[in-house]
């Protein structure tokens, strides 16, 4: 049976389509889900793409966050769905607090878009299962507001647990503290990542197919489950 | 109407690359002395019907939900008028 992976769409967001593209390519179903539809249709695991929710407007994410499907898709994460929120997604797990932290403006000030090299560094999760520790991949990465941000205590829990999935590798495009590119939460289900892993899955269009390991690695797991 | 102004500030912790550039700029512009700038955000919310304790107490919870985000900013309720 394919596996139907959902992909949600805010007002303002710009990677939905990449991103159901990238399921599609790793053999998956990809299936349209609406900002103001509160069901998730049944879906195996739920990607929040990238774009500017909602204009960026107040914070970014923090209007997505209220959005009707986010009350269920919240219930559904904390009951072990998995969700994978890239770049603006990211910005909303951590409005809704299924993330711990928040991303502010980055350090420079400037909108970075560049092929960044990365490390994954957990694999424990559904969405890195088909890596390897260590392992450097490079994607897009697309941001003005990507600088990660957490309490001192906090950063040392997300190491001390292996929590930082992905860290940047030669330099941190946007003051992210410990240079931490994305992370999961405690049960790992829960994965936030800054740069698009959608945007780099087949060679016509991507710098490398290095990202489509967090497709693939989703579908394993939903079959093996 | 009432009249609210919530006022929103980035934790004293948390960076704020915009306030070390118009700190950057008033030094430019000839303001001497300036040690630090931070930029906030204010919400004036014009509110129909008197704001009763159980209406300032929804604020306070929107406030620290919607209009600021508590794991990097501050909040604070600043004008209350009839």
């Amino acid at each position: 049976m394919t596996m139907r992976i959902g992909v949600v769409t805010f007002p303002g967001s710009l990677d939905d389509r990449d991103a159901a593209r990238a399921v599609r390519i790793a053999g998956g179903e990809a299936v349209a889900l609406w900002h103001g539809d509160a069901d998730l249709h049944a879906v195996d695991a739920v990607v929040l793409p990238g774009g500017f929710s909602y204009g960026d407007y107040l914070r970014c994410g923090a209007i997505a966050r209220f959005a009707p499907v986010m009350g269920a898709l919240i219930d559904a994460a904390n009951g072990g769905l998995p969700v994978l929120g890239i770049c603006n997604g990211f910005q909303v797990l951590c409005e809704s607090h299924l993330l711990p932290g928040a991303l502010v403006r980055n350090d420079s000030l400037h909108f970075v878009c560049r092929d960044q090299r990365l490390r994954i560094e957990s694999t424990t999760t559904p969405w890195t299962s088909d890596y390897t520790v260590g392992q450097e991949i490079v994607v897009p990465l697309k941001n003005g507001e990507g600088g990660y941000v957490a309490s001192e205590a906090v950063l040392d829990e997300l190491e001390g647990e292996g929590r930082v999935v992905a860290r940047y590798l030669e330099l941190n495009p946007n003051g992210s503290r410990r240079d931490i590119a994305g992370i999961s939460n405690a049960r790992g289900n829960v994965v936030g990542l800054m740069p698009h892993p959608e945007h780099a899955v087949e060679a016509l269009t991507g710098p490398t197919t290095d990202g489509l390991g967090f497709f693939t690695s989703i579908l394993k797991g939903l079959v093996e489950a | 109407m009432a009249r609210v102004v919530v006022d929103v500030m980035l934790k004293p912790e948390i960076l704020d690359p915009q306030g070390k550039a118009v700190e950057g700029a008033l030094g430019r512009l000839g303001l001497a002395g300036v040690t630090s700038v931070r930029q906030g955000k204010s919400f004036a919310l014009e509110i129909d019907g008197d704001v009763d304790d159980a209406r300032l107490a929804q604020i306070h919870e929107l406030a620290a939900s919607l209009l600021s985000n508590p794991v990097i900013e501050d909040y604070v309720i600043r004008e209350v008028t009839a």
